[in-house]
């Protein structure tokens, strides 16, 4: 327990240190699914709904490994649980909901690789949060990727119909664009306190 | 240094292929996440390459050795549990080496499990081909992640305090450009890279006549 309040937590999280834009977690998704607008706060969806589920098993986990006295175990159950809730929201959606799967497509299996996911796991032990603190951080690291994606997207949608050089087409440009929103996202350094 | 090279042996294609061609930051994008994060000094950056070289040796021969054995439909799974357990290994191995250092990289020793470009090599190429050449392969795309990682850290290292490796390469009158320190920074150094490579490559599908200019 930190004892901070759980906005400030949620705050941190989502503005000031940024997953994508301070820590540079998630960046695959970042670049990759950033092109649209409709997919973007899609995906966005998705990933903070697994940062939630995973978070809160991870919580559980780490209490098991310290009663346990097992830490060298700690990272392979982290990814295996992050594996396995991501599948189990695959066909949770897939059952749930068909349209929304299929709108979702190649992304959701993708999910077990965003670094941003098992960065939140493991973020949250190294600071000794409690339950209800890791949900707060879990939702702000959500709502935080969203935000940088759902910026993103629009950038690019506005910079799909200009006119640039040739030879900065492609990834350079979207990482120039990342690092002006980076630029600006130090500006709420300190809010919250 | 044409993009096609037809008669050069398999071996030395496997090796050089990751250093510079298919180099796995700068021309695939791939592994940007510690790419940048840890890119800030120099020596940062060559302790990362060097914790990914042996993770993705390590992995290559595992995978490689029980690509008959795996069932395919957990394939991914076990992989990324064989990745797991060698970057306990390499997590340990630093913080006994050097708890300062292991302090400096923090979560992202852990964070080489998710790492797209060893489970993209496991995947694409260690899973399909013997030992030897998934060896070779995880060398060289080591060694080209090692080189990326720390081009950066050092562009970011000079130009945001004015030193390599901890020591001074500018002068002191030299106003060092925070900026560079900051996250911002990595993500204009690897643009500016990338800029770099994708002028080179341009130049060189030109020269070949395949591009007009």
């Amino acid at each position: 327990m930190t004892g901070d309040p759980l906005w400030s937590i949620f705050l941190n999280a989502c503005l000031i240190n940024n997953f994508v834009l301070a820590y540079f977690l998630g960046l695959c998704p970042f670049l990759g699914v950033s092109g649209q607008l409709p997919t973007a706060t899609r995906m966005g969806g998705a990933v903070t709904f697994v940062m939630l589920v995973s978070s809160a098993c991870a919580f559980g986990i780490q209490r098991a490994v310290v009663a346990l006295d097992v830490p060298h175990l700690r990272l392979i159950a982290f990814i295996a649980v992050i594996a396995s809730t991501v599948q189990l929201v695959e066909m949770f959606i897939k059952k749930m909901s068909p349209a929304l799967f299929r709108a979702l497509g190649i992304f959701l299996p993708l999910i077990t690789t965003n670094c941003a996911i098992l960065g939140l796991a493991l973020f949250q032990t190294n600071k000794g949060l409690g339950f209800f603190e890791c949900m707060a951080y879990a939702l702000g690291a959500g709502a935080g990727f969203t935000l940088a994606l759902v910026l993103m997207a629009g950038l690019r949608e506005k910079l799909a119909l200009e006119r640039v050089p040739d030879v900065v087409h492609g990834a350079a440009l979207s990482l120039v664009l990342a690092g002006l929103l980076s630029l600006s996202f130090m500006g709420f350094a300190g809010l919250g306190g | 240094m044409t993009p096609i090279e037809p008669e050069r042996p398999d071996a030395v294609n496997d090796l050089t292929r990751g250093l510079w061609r298919d180099n796995p930051v700068f021309v695939q994008v791939l592994g940007m996440c510690p790419a940048l994060a840890v890119s800030n000094t120099a020596l940062n950056a060559l302790a990362m390459g060097l914790a990914t070289l042996f993770v993705l040796l390590a992995s290559a021969v595992v995978v490689s050795a029980l690509r008959h054995v795996v069932p395919k439909q957990v394939r991914i799974a076990t992989y990324i549990l064989i990745i797991a357990t060698f970057v306990t290994i390499v997590d340990m191995a630093i913080q006994a080496i050097s708890l300062d250092l292991h302090r400096a990289l923090g979560a992202f020793i852990s964070l080489i499990v998710v790492n797209c470009l060893i489970l993209g090599r496991a995947e694409a190429f260690a899973s399909r081909n013997p030992i030897g050449r998934s060896v070779l392969d995880g060398l060289g795309m080591g060694i080209g992640f090692t080189f990326a990682l720390l081009s950066l850290g050092a562009v970011r290292e000079i130009l945001g305090a004015g030193t390599l490796f901890g020591l001074r390469v500018l002068p002191e009158a030299f106003e060092p450009w925070v900026v560079m320190l900051l996250p911002s920074g990595g993500f204009f150094t690897l643009a500016g890279w990338l800029l770099v490579f994708n002028a080179f490559q341009r130049r060189r599908q030109a020269a070949a006549g395949e591009v007009s200019p």
